[in-house]
């Protein structure tokens, strides 16, 4: 009971923060930071339904982030649907996408399913690159629009409206993937993770919670696909589908926790920020140099604490439960 | 009533025949041991009828209802039960969990899940250890917690394979009044077991396989005193016994 009031003070404290924040920190670098921090959060929760939870370890998380990013500005440029409407049907698109994929990689497990989520990765790049209709290799840009419009997605004079709807954004996937992974199929992706076999002798229909996560992983990426698109306002098959896109979720995914939900996001909250300070600080050096200390940090944890820094948290509590 | 219907089950691994022909069946509420050396079938044969394996030919009707090569999680739905010979628990998850995953089949939500999932646990005697990971049981209590997650799922048939196996003599008396307890529920039961003190005590009948084929059959003083089995499993010193 007393540890509760504890947790409820704690959520309460952190959605305080979170709300003043871009007040408290006007300059817009530090509110590019948090938007950063809210957008691969929402990616790495969306890896950890498929890479922790079902054991679907995937490289592919930027081709859905990519899916996103390129229907809802297509429906835009061409039909001025409301990139809102955009986000969610770029959702659904990566979902029917991730489900296509799963087919033929039903059989797939461990590494093998890894080095076809990487060919995904390439064939959705490759594809986009050479497509006329979508912009081929040079990428589509979102026209400006001359004032600030909800409706189309556009904020010209201050990061905060992006700042808020990301924060939402990262609220609604944290929600939907811890109520969906408390209930019956978390259970089961963490059953069928450990084995299938002894699962499916439990009635568990794995082929059909194995497409679940997938298609809710390939929504929840799809939708920061979308964001991102209304945030830059430009978007191209490199940028937005980038190996290194995909490693670096799977990196701070690993780091955080794997298979917790909170991990990715304590990975988050700890790498993005760092490597943004250190690119910063840096400038044009800056960004090697970040990934070395990213590199620096995840050979530690490995040496440390290979289930990643969230079981650090875990330890210290049962170190609590102990003594008392 | 017949509950379980095998006829003719026939399962090839490349030139090996692994199950040759095998047929039998089983009524509600009995229990039936499988016996026979190793590598003669036994697994595979509970393999064929959960659902892991397609049979090459043969056909397996459960309750009236033709389950040959469905999807094992169609047959656990029918209402057929496993464990496993080499136990594969969910390892990271708690015990409770581990229940609730086979609870789910027939709950209705998560809260029903785990008041079932505590009830079992009960049964099989490891309440103390609900929250402790599965990883951290001793080897016994691995088979007890395979044998309780294959309760969850309500079988009207339990196929069980070794659960005995590495216990003691008294653990083994446990694990034969648990088995007993789910009888008298109506559930019907395939033993697959080495220990033949506990096959002899709990089955109403015996079946012996060797090398795929299905050599005997009948009640176990019958089965002690055939000449085949004794020659194929048992060995001399136990007829003389």
């Amino acid at each position: 009971m007393k540890t509760r009031l504890r947790d409820l003070m704690l959520f309460f404290l952190l959605g305080v923060f979170l709300l003043i924040y871009p007040f408290v920190f006007t300059q817009a670098f530090y509110q590019h930071i948090m938007i950063m921090v809210f957008m691969y959060g929402l990616l790495a929760i969306s890896w950890d339904i498929m890479g922790g939870y079902a054991n679907l370890f995937s490289f592919g998380q930027s081709a859905f982030f990519g899916i996103g990013a390129y229907v809802s500005t297509l429906l835009f440029l061409h039909w001025e649907i409301t990139p809102w409407l955009g986000m969610v049907a770029g959702g659904f698109a990566s979902g029917v996408v991730g489900i296509i994929v799963s087919y033929p990689t039903a059989r797939l497990k461990g590494h093998y399913f890894a080095i076809a989520t990487l060919a995904f990765l390439f064939v959705v790049q490759i594809v986009l690159e050479n497509w006329k209709f979508v912009g081929g290799a040079q990428g589509l840009t979102l026209p400006l629009t001359e004032q600030s419009s909800f409706w189309k997605f556009q904020f010209r004079e201050s990061k905060i409206p992006y700042y808020y709807i990301m924060l939402f954004l990262l609220g609604l996937g944290f929600l939907l993937a811890k109520g969906t992974l408390n209930s019956r199929v978390g259970y089961y992706l963490r059953a069928l993770r450990e084995s299938q076999e002894v699962a499916q002798s439990l009635g568990v229909n794995t082929a059909k919670y194995r497409l679940m996560a997938i298609a809710l992983s390939g929504f929840l990426s799809a939708l920061a696909g979308t964001f991102y698109a209304q945030y830059v306002l430009y978007i191209d098959p490199s940028s937005v589908i980038s190996l290194n896109l995909s490693v670096e979720v799977v990196l701070i995914s690993v780091f955080g926790g794997c298979g917790t939900i909170y991990g990715p996001l304590i990975g988050t909250v700890i790498l993005i920020p760092l490597t943004n300070l250190i690119r910063a600080s840096l400038g044009g050096a800056g960004r090697g140099i970040a990934y070395m200390v990213f590199g620096g940090i995840i050979i530690l944890i490995c040496v440390l604490q290979p289930d990643g820094l969230v079981k650090l948290f875990e330890r210290s509590k049962k170190a609590v439960a102990r003594e008392v | 009533m017949t509950l379980l219907e095998v006829k003719g089950v026939t399962k090839r691994f490349g030139g090996l025949t692994a199950v040759d022909d095998v047929s039998f069946e089983i009524a509600e509420g009995k229990i039936l041991g499988l016996v026979g050396p190793n590598g003669a079938g036994k697994t595979t044969l509970f393999n064929c009828i959960s659902g892991l394996y397609r049979v090459n030919s043969g056909m397996i009707v459960f309750g009236g209802r033709d389950i040959t090569n469905k999807p094992a999680h169609i047959v656990c739905r029918a209402g057929i039960g496993r464990t496993f010979q080499i136990v594969q628990n969910f390892e990271r998850m708690t015990l409770t969990e581990n229940i609730m995953v086979g609870a789910f089949l027939r709950s209705r939500g998560k809260k029903q899940a785990a008041e079932k999932g505590l009830e079992i646990l009960e049964f099989i005697q490891l309440q103390e250890k609900k929250d402790v990971k599965a990883r951290n049981l001793s080897p016994p209590e691995k088979r007890r917690l395979g044998l309780g997650m294959a309760l969850a799922t309500e079988p009207r048939l339990l196929m069980l394979d070794e659960v005995m196996a590495g216990l003691t003599p008294v653990e083994i008396d446990g694990v034969l009044d648990l088995l007993w307890k789910i009888q008298e529920t109506g559930v019907s039961i395939i033993v697959i077991e080495h220990v033949m003190r506990a096959v002899m005590a709990i089955s109403e009948k015996i079946i012996v396989l060797d090398s795929g084929k299905k050599i005997s059959e009948g009640p176990p003083e019958e089965i002690a005193h055939d000449d085949r089995v004794i020659r194929a499993y048992l060995g001399k010193s136990y007829a003389g016994s």
